[in-house]
């Protein structure tokens, strides 16, 4: 698939000599939807930063749909929205009117139905008159995604765009990034909800003291470093593993009332029909048994960990 | 060009204008009407005429440049500096807009602010005095001029401050005393020799010179030196502004 952003050694250095991003290379698909994953402080707001234009990199390059974000800024600023972390927001305007600013600001003609459109979709129509210091929290950050939305960007940066909003809007916003992507338009998302990253993610990138330490399709990253286990509940307690499982590496709960499996889900054989009849043989009986799969804040955890 | 958001940034600023009728325009209108009561009646009936020019008369051109002139900066220095503290400001730096554009948007506001504060001063103060404009295109060149370059320096200072203090100590603390200095109660040839040199190190001298010129013909300093200085404090505020563009001075880290 054709890049729409191409991020190439790119590295910054703050003023005070803080290195928040350390040649950093990354390609972002069209149409796609991109979780930047990392710990706080990791790099993930600078790197947008860059690519949006408010903060300027030290070294290497950035274009978007080809175009330098340096010198030909216009044409890349114009396709890009972005939701800051924060929430900022104009005090005193009106909803209507600060989302009709931001159209404007990104050079896109006065557009009503476009916006009546967005602020639909987000359920903030009926606020659309409402000045912005009047709303809660969490339709301030809808205000902002809004904003964002105003101008029909081609890639939306959405920068920890669920922190400390309710269930409601995480469920609205998830629907507005699905219907993003039908119309083709690329996500990048960065998030401390890793459910959130699981959910939408097409591929995902891990950064950690300002480098990428991997970059993988969601799915293929969960197949890879996701273990899955079976859990054997068993009626009564058992003193030891019998030896002749023990090429299973079985796990006994403390209680040694469960019996833990960990299989490889990618193996030809999973072992678990052999495992279930030695414990039989074994006359090891169980009167209930569950599945579980690595989560991807468990992949997430692990890897930033390894990393320190 | 980007016309559009031109268009966005100098309506949202016109906007908060008429949100903030009071403050914008009524405060100043108020506060230069008590310096015609008080300067103009009160004192200046005890006053002689000034170069054929009665006190009260004489006054307008430089309350009008002391109004103008604050108002200037005190309105683009807000209209940069409150989205910077809010944080809001990362829409106008992640937009495709040049600094021109930026200028042109938040400068256009604050100059035509400052000329409809200047419009309605003149207004007001025609009914306190007689006044006549001999020279009416100059006097539009310098009102126009004045209130662009100092809406330009105070969104250099909007820009450069990192408080609510910073914002408000050049306007207290230097434009203030230079303008009370430089002209706005009295004709500078009316001081000691010295003190008339020292005057024409002050710049707003020149400002209140050539606009007082273009009401009644008379002036401290030539008209053509007026401009001059006028026009190179322009441009002069013009390059700082689009080297902090260029750099990201306070902007872009």
């Amino acid at each position: 698939m054709q890049a729409i952003i191409s991020i190439d050694g790119l590295s910054k250095t703050y003023d005070g000599g803080f290195k928040a991003l350390d040649n950093v290379s990354l390609e972002i698909d069209r149409g796609e939807i991109f979780a930047l994953l990392g710990p706080n402080g990791a790099g993930k707001t600078t790197l947008i930063n860059v690519v949006c234009g408010i903060v300027n990199g030290t070294a290497g390059t950035v274009t978007v749909d080809g175009h330098d974000i340096g010198s030909e800024y216009r044409h890349t600023r114009a396709m890009i929205g972005l939701v800051p972390q924060e929430m900022p927001t104009e005090s005193f305007e009106t909803v209507w009117n600060t989302c009709r600013f931001s159209r404007g600001l990104f050079g896109k003609p006065a557009s009503p139905e476009h916006l009546e459109k967005v602020l639909r979709s987000l359920s903030l129509w009926d606020k659309k008159d409402t000045i912005s210091m009047q709303l809660s929290g969490g339709m301030k950050r809808r205000v902002l995604i809004a904003k964002a939305l105003a101008h029909e960007p081609e890639v939306l940066f959405l920068d920890e765009p669920t922190a400390g909003v309710d269930v409601e809007l995480r469920q609205d916003m998830w629907n507005v990034v699905s219907k993003l992507r039908e119309q083709g338009v690329t996500v990048i998302l960065t998030t401390h909800y890793i459910e959130e990253a699981e959910q939408l993610a097409d591929r995902v990138g891990v950064i950690n003291h300002g480098e990428i330490i991997l970059i993988e399709e969601k799915d293929k990253l969960m197949r890879d470093l996701g273990k899955k286990q079976l859990v054997l509940n068993l009626p009564t307690a058992l003193a030891e593993i019998p030896s002749q499982l023990a090429s299973y590496h079985l796990e006994l709960s403390d209680d040694r009332h469960d019996l833990t499996y960990t299989y490889d889900t990618k193996r030809e054989r999973t072992g678990i029909t052999a495992l279930l009849g030695e414990l039989n043989a074994a006359g090891i009986h169980f009167n209930d048994l569950q599945t579980s799969q690595t989560s991807l804040e468990e992949i997430f955890v692990d890897l930033v960990k390894k990393d320190q | 060009m980007n016309f559009h958001a031109i268009k966005a940034i100098y309506r949202y600023e016109m906007a908060r204008m008429f949100r903030t009728v009071v403050q914008s325009i009524v405060a100043p209108v108020l506060s230069t009407s008590l310096y015609f009561v008080i300067f103009g009646s009160a004192i200046g009936s005890r006053i002689t005429e000034i170069d054929g020019v009665s006190y009260g008369s004489f006054i307008v051109p430089g309350l009008i440049m002391l109004s103008i002139m604050t108002e200037s900066i005190s309105n683009s220095s807000f209209a940069i500096y409150f989205p910077k503290f809010t944080g809001t400001i990362f829409e106008v730096l992640s937009a495709p807009v040049s600094y021109v554009e930026v200028l042109l948007g938040y400068v256009g506001a604050a100059a035509t602010k400052s000329v409809i504060i200047g419009t309605i001063i003149l207004a007001t103060a025609s009914l306190f005095v007689d006044i006549e404009i001999a020279h009416p295109l100059i006097m539009i060149t310098f009102l126009l001029l004045t209130c662009i370059s100092f809406c330009l320096f105070g969104f250099i200072l909007g820009i450069w401050a990192t408080g609510w203090e910073k914002l408000t100590i050049v306007p207290i603390l230097v434009i203030m005393p230079l303008t009370f200095l430089g002209g706005t109660f009295y004709s500078i040839s009316m001081l000691p020799p010295i003190w008339q040199t020292i005057s024409l190190f002050n710049p707003v001298v020149y400002l209140i010179s050539g606009f007082r010129w273009s009401f009644y013909g008379n002036a401290d300093v030539s008209v053509v030196v007026s401009l001059a200085t006028t026009v190179g404090f322009l441009l002069f505020c013009l390059l700082v502004v689009r080297w902090i563009f260029k750099t990201g001075y306070r902007l872009r880290s």
